[in-house]
């Protein structure tokens, strides 16, 4: 069993595990996130070469609010993992793993948008599927599903360029 | 992101004639279809930078999935990957069907392969006629829109739309096959053969069209993992990674078929790649065909399938039961599930947690366009302008699904 594996390589980093619908998913603390995903990454037993998807779920009510999750696949083992981190509302941080995988550069960057969870080490987190002005993170609870956004006024990009540091 | 060396000094540089130039390529580019827009750093035609600005078609996809009942999503899956609405539809019921703890029937299960495979090849051919298109190959892209015309039609048949078709449902199927189904395949997929081998003349060996494919746009098969890309453009690195080979759901582990790889990772091996996929799907189809089972297509639960109208129209438990379902939704239990399939552009794959009640708690849809589009930056830096039109259409960015 990959838990078991896993729960005895990393000890009591991982706080919770579980295999249902014969997914293996494993809860982890957001200080120990990255390096947690760098083994997983590179140590041979678990060989996960692919970060498939990065999103998050908001549980509004509980706390810690948000359960940022990892999607993680390998080729090579023919596994899958999920990894959670939950991470609190007022302080939703998380450790960015583009250093491991360059596909969590637009995937965090998506999930910073929809859910306002800050990335911490992503080199140009802004927002990707919606415009700079947006108000809000839509996919949270408590964004209304009908709310209604003023039109952006026109601007030339060339004299005021949406993102001047690039 | 910082600058190749040699394009820092130029960006810096005091004579305009040395300048690097920005352009603004897109949302609405005639030669792209698609509407995403590309924010050029030019060396003269050269690339020395791409931001690619993706979410013009962005429609709230989860978000809305989020306010109805599990059902009543699969009208907005048809519409992620439009090209191939089928191959979406199963991946969310298989979802919803592994969270539910119930197996569809085996008729079911050939079925929903078969429009799949149907549907993979209408996509094929629409990203290749298109590509080629827009490389010049005016004529090609009649003769594909011809083949997708039948296998629309043959859709149509089926589902009842061509693009829109919200076929499945939790536990089956709307409706099985039409009673001429086999005659309008069998000449679907004879004349898709025809138009197949005149592309196949028109392009593979064509000068121009092997100019402008090959050697442009390479990513090597470690870049691609890293970027987390799946399906053909995964494959035309040299990775035989498929998900019906790999992790085989419904009965994919049934056929007999191969997995076409190429050697580069370039435009030209993608365009081969789909191009061989394409047999591939045919013989899938043609094997599931010989061995289709009779039987029912939905499963007999009546908490997931509407009861049949004679029932609701005539007894007083049918019309509760039919009223239940339409008003309250299917009762999904609480858990969380990861499904992918292998879309015609990689791993789609549907995350759904349920709270118990009859509403998705929260849906979230993988997208393979999405990802691929986060490596076009990589691809393109150091290309020419004009390779952009060529690259971009073999990484075939379907709005629908990239942008949700």
């Amino acid at each position: 069993m990959l838990t078991d594996k896993l729960k005895q390589r990393f000890g009591a980093d991982i706080l919770d595990s579980h295999s249902e619908h014969g997914n293996d998913t494993i809860v982890v603390g957001r200080e120990r996130a990255l390096d947690i995903m760098r083994a997983l990454r590179d140590e041979a037993d678990f060989g996960f070469e692919f970060l498939i998807d990065v999103t998050a779920v908001d549980r509004l009510g509980r706390e810690p609010r948000f359960d940022v999750v990892y999607h993680l696949k390998s080729m090579s083992c023919g596994h899958r993992l999920r990894v959670k981190v939950m991470v609190p509302e007022g302080d939703a941080w998380v450790s960015s793993m583009t250093a491991l995988w360059k596909s969590a550069d637009w995937l965090e960057r998506e999930c910073y948008d929809m859910f306002g969870i800050d990335f911490r080490g992503h080199p140009d987190l802004r927002r990707i599927l919606l415009y700079d002005s947006f108000k809000g993170h839509p996919l949270r609870k408590d964004y209304p599903y009908q709310q209604r956004h003023p039109i952006v006024p026109e601007t030339d990009p060339i004299v005021n360029p949406l993102h001047p540091s690039r | 992101m910082a600058l190749p060396a040699r394009w820092q000094q130029k960006l810096e540089a005091a004579d305009p004639a040395e300048e690097i130039m920005q352009l603004q390529m897109g949302p609405s580019h005639p030669a792209s279809h698609g509407t995403v827009k590309f924010n050029l750093k030019l060396d003269g035609e050269h690339i020395a930078d791409c931001d690619v600005e993706v979410g013009y078609l962005h429609r709230a996809f989860e978000k809305m999935c989020e306010q109805g009942t599990w059902t009543q999503c699969f009208p907005y899956t048809d519409r992620l990957n439009y090209a191939s609405p089928v191959i979406n539809n199963v991946g969310f019921a298989l979802a919803v069907e592994k969270l539910c703890d119930v197996e569809v029937t085996e008729r079911c299960k050939y079925l929903r392969v078969i429009m799949s495979e149907v549907s993979r090849i209408t996509d094929h051919l629409t990203c290749l006629g298109m590509a080629a298109a827009e490389a010049g190959a005016q004529t090609v892209a009649f003769y594909t829109l011809e083949a997708r015309e039948l296998l629309y039609d043959l859709v149509e048949a089926v589902t009842g739309a061509r693009l829109t078709v919200t076929w499945c449902r939790v536990g089956g199927l709307a409706h099985d096959l039409p009673d001429d189904f086999n005659d309008r395949l069998a000449n679907a997929l004879k004349n898709l053969d025809s138009v197949l081998s005149d592309c196949d003349q028109l392009l593979s060996r064509n000068r121009v069209f092997i100019d402008r494919m090959s050697g442009v746009g390479m990513l090597s098969s470690a870049d691609a993992i890293s970027y987390g890309i799946t399906g053909p453009l995964l494959r035309a690195t040299g990775v035989a990674h498929d998900l019906r080979k790999a992790d085989p759901y419904l009965v994919y582990d049934r056929f007999d078929f191969e997995i076409p790889t190429g050697k580069h990772g370039d435009n030209y091996d993608r365009f081969n790649v789909r191009f061989r996929e394409m047999h591939q799907s045919k013989r899938i189809i043609e094997q599931a065909m010989e061995h289709l089972p009779d039987g029912p297509v939905m499963i007999d639960d009546p908490r997931l399938v509407l009861p049949p109208k004679e029932r609701v129209y005539n007894s007083i438990e049918g019309l509760m039961n039919h009223f239940k379902i339409i008003m309250e939704g299917i009762k999904v239990p609480a858990g969380e599930v990861y499904q992918a399939v292998e879309g015609a552009n990689g791993e789609l794959g549907f995350y759904v947690v349920s709270d118990g009640s009859g509403r998705p708690y929260r849906v979230r849809v993988r997208p393979p366009c999405f990802i691929a589009m986060g490596a076009l930056n990589k691809i393109l830096i150091g290309h020419m302008i004009a390779d952009i039109i060529t690259t971009f259409g073999m990484l075939n960015m379907i709005g629908g699904e990239c942008d949700r």
